[in-house]
């Protein structure tokens, strides 16, 4: 009982990795790192380059099975209770109740489908030859095929696949409004100019209704302007949608602008964590930092929080 | 080169002097040549559908579709169903086999990719290939041993048809029989239906997203693994009603006919670019009619020699055949 009293008064991770460690033959690529991500929070990654920050991502969606460590999900505020009893089950799940996962042991598709968490990539994986709005319409393949019957009930037009594609369409025009394609859903992904695919690949991820948005460096490649769009629809993701999120950024601005927790690694440990003003003043970032972005750091360091997300906040209008 | 431009003259000319003398000849192999087009395309959807979506020749589909036929030749048999039988008897009674079969073929198609491809997912490239072969031998040897090594055959079920067109002075003909009528009819409305679920309905969408990147599919809670075995399962009951139609078309089948069609619909399916659906169909139609068509004119021995000769041909000019598209690495 006492633990259940520590998690309702502190706040509730919603992803809680603890131990994880990941590795390569003889390279370790992470070693017992534990972090956890709040519900409502944006949380930031950041580390040097080969930080092994994309290996942890990789351990939370299912790309990569971690040599040892586990990561929880819990969907409900005291559902951490359980976790003990479940990772001494063979089960990779409790949904009973309390929905908590065990992410290291489900299978890809089921982190996205049941633990619902979403994620893109440092490069663009659209599926370029499809149209956009297809794109948001696979995003949704599983709630349109329960909807179908799979396959049989929609072909003989049952009313629970309509309900069922009308408001998989409404769930696609609302994003694209919101990522500003709506004038492009019916030309071929492919064809967008590299900003809008970022946006796209966004929306598609939202599109399966996650709880917890993974994002891996949303900000690569795009001008000052198309950073500060993505400013503004990363808050509203983490602040007004109530999607939570985690992110792994290169771009400071972005990071010290919207996070509210950030989780510094470097060679697989994690060397901080905490609030933005804390980070950008510890000793042991700046040292990780240092000679890899010194001027970014420095900028960073001098630049107060409040100040910075005025500036991009600014920049939008 | 100099040599092989001649030669298309002259062959063009012999074609054009004979179509002159007879239309209706013409027409013939016209008609023959779409109804065995059908045929392999049927086929060709269903290599070009595992291709796109695992990147893999399945060579044991041509016996998928010998599979097929055999199981049709067995119904038909134990329903003692022949042409005596009245009218709507007949197209009932088919129209069950029909389904029987298809859904019996999908089964072995499956049971052939979960058995003998999935485990090797992963693997390197060859892997899969060369338990696709093995696989072929198995269903060949295996129908070989069940069924006997001898022709099977059946009385003609589907009889009749129209005269379309006659020449007063040779008295020629152009005949199109009622089993060409229903295998167009039904090629179409299946390719149809196909185009349809693959391009309209969700299952369809997930298959070509898993198409282009199956592990972002997967990302996106599409269960990679059920989209591939619905491939194997459309491809087989698609190969299935090419089995139907061919036992009913021709009367006769063996355990080895899986081969031969399945090496022309590959063929198919490359010339219409593979990877490609409305490519397989185009590709099935012109190895068909390209086979019949030198049958007709020119020589009976030399038509599979056409027909891949086409092939080599295109895949000169147009490497991604005729409605493939370039892949285009990205620098």
């Amino acid at each position: 009982m006492a633990t259940t009293r520590k998690t309702t008064m502190t706040r509730t991770p919603l992803l809680s990795v603890q131990h994880l460690t990941m590795r390569f033959g003889g390279l370790l690529a992470i070693d017992n790192l534990s972090f956890d991500a709040y519900k409502g929070d944006i949380t930031a990654l950041i580390g040097p380059n080969g930080a092994g920050k994309t290996t942890v991502f990789n351990c939370i969606t299912g790309f990569y099975k971690p040599t040892e460590g586990r990561i929880g999900f819990a969907h409900e505020t005291d559902a951490y209770d359980k976790i003990d009893a479940l990772t001494a089950s063979a089960n990779r799940s409790d949904i009973h109740g309390s929905a908590l996962y065990l992410l290291e042991r489900m299978p890809d598709f089921e982190i996205s489908r049941d633990a619902k968490v979403a994620r893109t990539f440092q490069n663009i994986r659209l599926f370029g030859g499809m149209t956009v709005l297809e794109n948001l319409m696979v995003a949704q393949h599983a709630p349109l095929m329960t909807a179908s019957s799979f396959t049989f009930g929609g072909l003989f037009g049952l009313k629970k696949y309509q309900d069922g594609h009308s408001h998989a369409m409404e769930l696609a025009k609302f994003w694209l409004n919101k990522v500003g394609l709506t004038e492009r859903a019916d030309d071929p992904a492919a064809d967008l100019p590299y900003g809008d695919q970022r946006r796209l690949e966004i929306a598609r991820a939202m599109c399966t209704e996650p709880k917890l948005l993974c994002l891996d460096e949303p900000a690569a490649g795009l001008n000052g302007k198309e950073s500060a769009e993505l400013n503004e629809l990363l808050l509203f993701i983490g602040k007004e949608h109530g999607t939570s999120v985690l992110l792994i950024e290169h771009d400071m601005n972005v990071v010290m602008g919207i996070s509210d927790h950030i989780a510094v690694l470097d060679y697989g440990k994690k060397i901080a964590d905490a609030s933005p003003e804390e980070i950008r003043n510890d000793p042991k970032v700046i040292a990780a930092y240092l000679g890899v972005d010194e001027d970014e750091v420095e900028e960073a360091v001098k630049t107060p929080v409040k100040k910075k997300a005025a500036k991009s906040k600014g920049a939008k209008k | 080169m100099g040599a092989f431009i001649c030669l298309t003259a002259i062959s063009a000319n012999y074609l054009l002097s004979f179509g002159e003398r007879i239309l209706e000849y013409f027409v013939q192999q016209l008609i023959n040549g779409l109804t065995l087009g059908s045929i392999y395309g049927l086929i060709a959807i269903g290599y070009t559908m595992v291709y796109g979506i695992i990147g893999m020749i399945n060579f044991a589909h041509g016996d998928i579709f010998m599979v097929g036929s055999f199981i049709s030749l067995i119904l038909i048999v134990a329903l003692g169903l022949t042409a005596a039988a009245g009218m709507w008897t007949i197209i009932f009674v088919l129209l069950f086999v029909l389904v029987v079969s298809m859904v019996l073929t999908a089964t072995w198609g499956w049971a052939v990719e979960r058995i003998a491809y999935r485990p090797l997912r992963g693997s390197f490239r060859l892997a899969p290939l060369i338990t696709a072969i093995g696989m072929s031998i198995v269903l060949q040897n295996f129908v070989q041993i069940s069924q006997g090594a001898r022709n099977k055959s059946i009385q003609p079920l589907v009889t009749g048809g129209h005269d379309v067109m006659v020449n007063a002075e040779t008295g020629f003909s152009a005949y199109l029989s009622n089993i060409q009528i229903l295998i167009m009819t039904v090629t179409v409305v299946l390719m149809f239906g196909f185009t349809f679920l693959i391009n309209k309905t969700s299952l369809g969408r997930s298959q070509r997203a898993c198409e282009q990147d199956t592990k972002m599919a997967s990302l996106l809670g599409v269960n990679v693994d059920r989209t591939i075995s619905l491939t194997f399962i459309m491809g087989a009951a698609l190969a299935s009603v090419a089995g139907v139609m061919f036992l009913l078309y021709y009367g006769v089948v063996d355990f080895y006919i899986g081969f031969l069609a399945g090496v022309k619909a590959f063929t198919a399916a490359v010339l219409g670019g593979i990877g490609s659906l409305p490519g397989a169909m185009l590709g099935g139609l012109l190895i068909g009619l390209i086979e019949t068509f030198w049958s007709g004119y020119f020589s009976v021995e030399y038509k599979d020699v056409a027909a891949f000769s086409i092939l080599a041909i295109v895949l000169i000019f147009m490497p991604s055949g005729l409605l493939g598209k370039p892949e285009v690495e990205k620098v």
